[in-house]
């Protein structure tokens, strides 16, 4: 059996801008567009004899076009679980799509060895009037199940998916999480060799997101070959051993997913914030939201990496659309093992945040980052005084702490210690005689 | 996806895939588009079910229509305007040219508008895109069927028993299914780019209507004349159902060859066009 999975090699998609704006033409337009549409075809069909591009080289003539991948060449070997990582329009789904054979690249190739099946959304064909057991077979269908196979998991699709009681009822009755549920339920179920994925996870409550991740890990475990992409750096983090970062359209990192991650963020993180208008949330937005966050070292300087015992800063932007009257800001630090360690919050440290009723920068200042080495998530919970929660973001940003001397010893402390330190005063108070 | 080399090659070969950009015309893949005939008869499912189950009056409406259709033509063309039919009373005459015209007439707007109305579909899943229209064209089948009941009710009711010519039947059926396809095929491609084609389509229905021996007997034509319009399909299927049904004309073997031939150029060019601008339609619907 051969060791690679897919090569990719001088990959390029370009796209014309514009292409979509016919659909909204005038009445005028459209009657012209009409009368001369069969011309065009007629045109298109004898220009194109001679030259395969033409009609892409008139349109960019007219409109431009850009290029969403230029000359992408990676491998991914049998049994990797590659995580795909760039920031909005960097490509990524672009290069699932063409892997998907959704869309046809313009230039460079690609080979699959194996069977493949994609997943770029859920639920993908779901029809509102059928029944949850119609949609099952519908949409394993259309994600490519031979139908022996669906009768086969049916009934393990129904008990993931914890909707038996309403298998027989249209899902246009579903509550939008049970729906969820359904879709991820059929789409766990698909058994290929290679699975490409995009960001499907970040649906349903936390409960379900942790199921569907345990579902991933799974089948990242069992030897298959996975294609992520994603927004969460931490869900790539601790699902992928390797890891592809993409930046305007081209591949600007490929390696082990540590140092593509921390290519990432010494690329982008230090620079700016981080946008969190798009995160994952397990609730739709409210009328006020976090909408960055951005943590500062002791110089002030944006940072994702801390020295234990350092000064730390949070910012924290929030958008807020009705006011807030008396808001309660907490931030949480946990492990990536979901190990809850501090709840930092404004209340709880004696401040009274005025009321806000527009876009504010709110900081937090804590004097002693008293963590030891490793990684720590920061969860973020926007309320008020009466407990109203506004927004509620888990992961919305992670940092590490390096190793150092801390406590001034010459004794580094690592998480062999634990996950806090206490610096502490020690002194020999008693003892029997006979020191030496 | 690639199974059929995978059961050929010894077990250790895995299937190879290779995404390259294609070049002008490219094949048809029929292999492929068999390998997905589960989820064709998914969508056809889908479609009639869901057709059925979001309509008040449900199955109804597949004789609502080529019925109300013939109540109307019998009282302008045939009562009114004194039409001839060929010594066949005036309603039958023309119901049994309705019931293939409205599988035609529908499978061919469906079928149109498809791929535009897939579109999420087809920008988040892969499966070879002939499946789209297919689907549309097929889902009629049933509202043929019923139909077609209703046909035999009413030749019952004027005492007409069919011959064995009726066994040509379905080969009608299937001409006119290819007709719908085929011209489905090139409106569907046609309608992603150029979005007027559904305005358009209402016309050449309307066009088409009185170009085929719907309302009048083919009769009327003389040669060469009369072969030269065989060279729309749907003349041989309306032919080819009052011969088997009613035997209102003589064996209509040449129009009839002379519209499968128009039929087959047009699936086949249809086919390789749709091909052809397939690479599109992801990026553009």
């Amino acid at each position: 059996m051969s060791e690679i999975a897919i090569t990719v090699e001088g990959l390029g998609k370009r796209y014309r801008i514009g292409a979509n704006q016919q659909a909204y033409k005038t009445l005028k337009e459209k009657l012209t567009q009409t009368a001369t549409a069969p011309f065009r075809a007629a045109q298109h069909l004898l220009t194109r004899n001679g030259n395969g591009n033409s009609q892409s080289a008139i349109r960019n003539s007219k409109s431009g076009a850009f290029w969403a991948l230029k000359d992408v060449s990676f491998e991914v070997k049998r049994g990797d679980v590659l995580g795909i990582i760039g920031r909005n329009g960097a490509g990524k789904s672009t290069l699932l799509k063409i892997l998907s054979r959704i869309t046809e690249p313009t230039e460079g190739y690609a080979d699959i060895h194996g069977r493949v099946a994609s997943l770029l959304e859920v639920g993908t064909g779901f029809q509102p009037e059928l029944t949850g057991r119609e949609n099952i077979l519908l949409n394993g269908s259309i994600l490519g199940m031979k139908h022996a196979e669906i009768r086969r998991r049916f009934d393990e699709i129904v008990a993931f998916a914890e909707v038996e009681q309403f298998i027989d009822t249209p899902v246009k009755h579903y509550s939008s999480g049970m729906y969820v549920r359904l879709a991820f339920a059929v789409a766990a179920h698909l058994d290929p060799e290679i699975l490409l994925v995009d960001e499907v996870l970040a649906v349903g409550d936390i409960d379900f997101q942790k199921k569907c991740v345990g579902s991933m890990q799974s089948v990242a475990d069992s030897g298959r070959t996975v294609l992520l992409v994603s927004h969460n750096l931490a869900l790539v983090e601790s699902l992928c051993n390797r890891a592809l970062l993409l930046d305007e359209g081209r591949v600007s990192s490929n390696g082990p997913t540590a140092n593509v991650i921390s290519d990432y963020l010494s690329k982008y993180q230090l620079n700016d914030s981080e946008d969190l208008s798009h995160h994952p949330r397990k609730n739709p937005k409210s009328s006020a939201w976090f909408s960055s966050i951005q943590m500062l070292n002791r110089d002030g300087e944006p940072a994702s990496d801390f020295r234990a015992g350092d000064e730390f800063t949070v910012k924290l932007g929030i958008t807020v659309e009705s006011p807030i009257l008396q808001p309660w800001i907490g931030i949480r630090f946990r492990t990536p093992a979901d190990q809850l360690i501090c709840h930092i919050a404004n209340r709880e440290a004696g401040y009274q945040l005025p009321a806000i009723s527009s876009a504010s920068k709110i900081e937090c200042q804590i004097s002693s980052l008293n963590l030891l080495p490793g990684r720590y998530f920061v969860d973020l919970l926007l309320a008020d005084m009466l407990n109203r929660h506004y927004d509620k973001l888990s992961g919305a940003a992670y940092f590490d702490v390096r190793e150092a001397d801390v406590l001034q010893s010459g004794m580094p402390m690592n998480q062999a210690y634990g996950l806090v330190f206490f610096p502490s005063k020690w002194k020999l108070i008693e003892t029997s005689a006979k020191l030496v | 996806m690639n199974s059929e080399s995978a059961i050929r090659h010894p077990p250790s070969a895995v299937p190879t895939l290779r995404i390259a950009p294609s070049k002008g015309w490219v094949p048809l893949k029929l292999g492929e588009l068999w390998e997905y005939r589960e989820l064709l008869y998914f969508l056809v499912w889908r479609d009639v079910k869901v057709r059925y189950k979001q309509t008040a009056l449900g199955a109804s409406w597949a004789i609502i229509q080529p019925f109300l259709t013939m109540v109307v033509f019998s009282i302008f063309f045939g009562h009114l305007a004194k039409v001839p039919s060929d010594g066949i009373p005036y309603p039958i005459f023309s119901f049994a040219a309705l019931v293939p015209w409205t599988f035609f007439a529908n499978g061919l707007s469906q079928s149109s508008n498809s791929l535009v109305g897939s579109g999420m579909l087809i920008s988040k899943v892969y499966f070879p895109r002939l499946i789209i229209p297919l689907a549309s064209v097929f889902s009629g089948i049933v509202d043929f069927a019923i139909a077609f009941l209703v046909m035999l009710a009413m030749m019952l009711y004027y005492g007409l028993v069919p011959t064995l010519n009726v066994i040509w039947l379905p080969l009608f059926l299937l001409l006119a299914l290819v007709t719908s396809l085929g011209v489905g095929l090139w409106l569907s491609a046609l309608n992603v780019e150029y979005r007027d084609v559904r305005y358009v389509v209402p016309f050449i229905t309307q066009f088409w209507l009185l170009a085929t021996p719907i309302a009048y007997p083919s009769s009327l034509l003389h040669q060469p004349w009369r072969s030269l319009y065989g060279l729309n399909p749907m003349v041989g299927v309306v032919e080819g159902f009052r011969w088997a049904l009613l035997r209102s004309n003589s064996a209509p073997g040449p129009i009839i060859a002379i519209s499968a031939s128009a039929a087959i150029v047009i699936l086949i060019t249809g086919a390789f066009y749709f091909r052809r601008m397939e690479k599109t339609f992801a990026d553009i619907v």
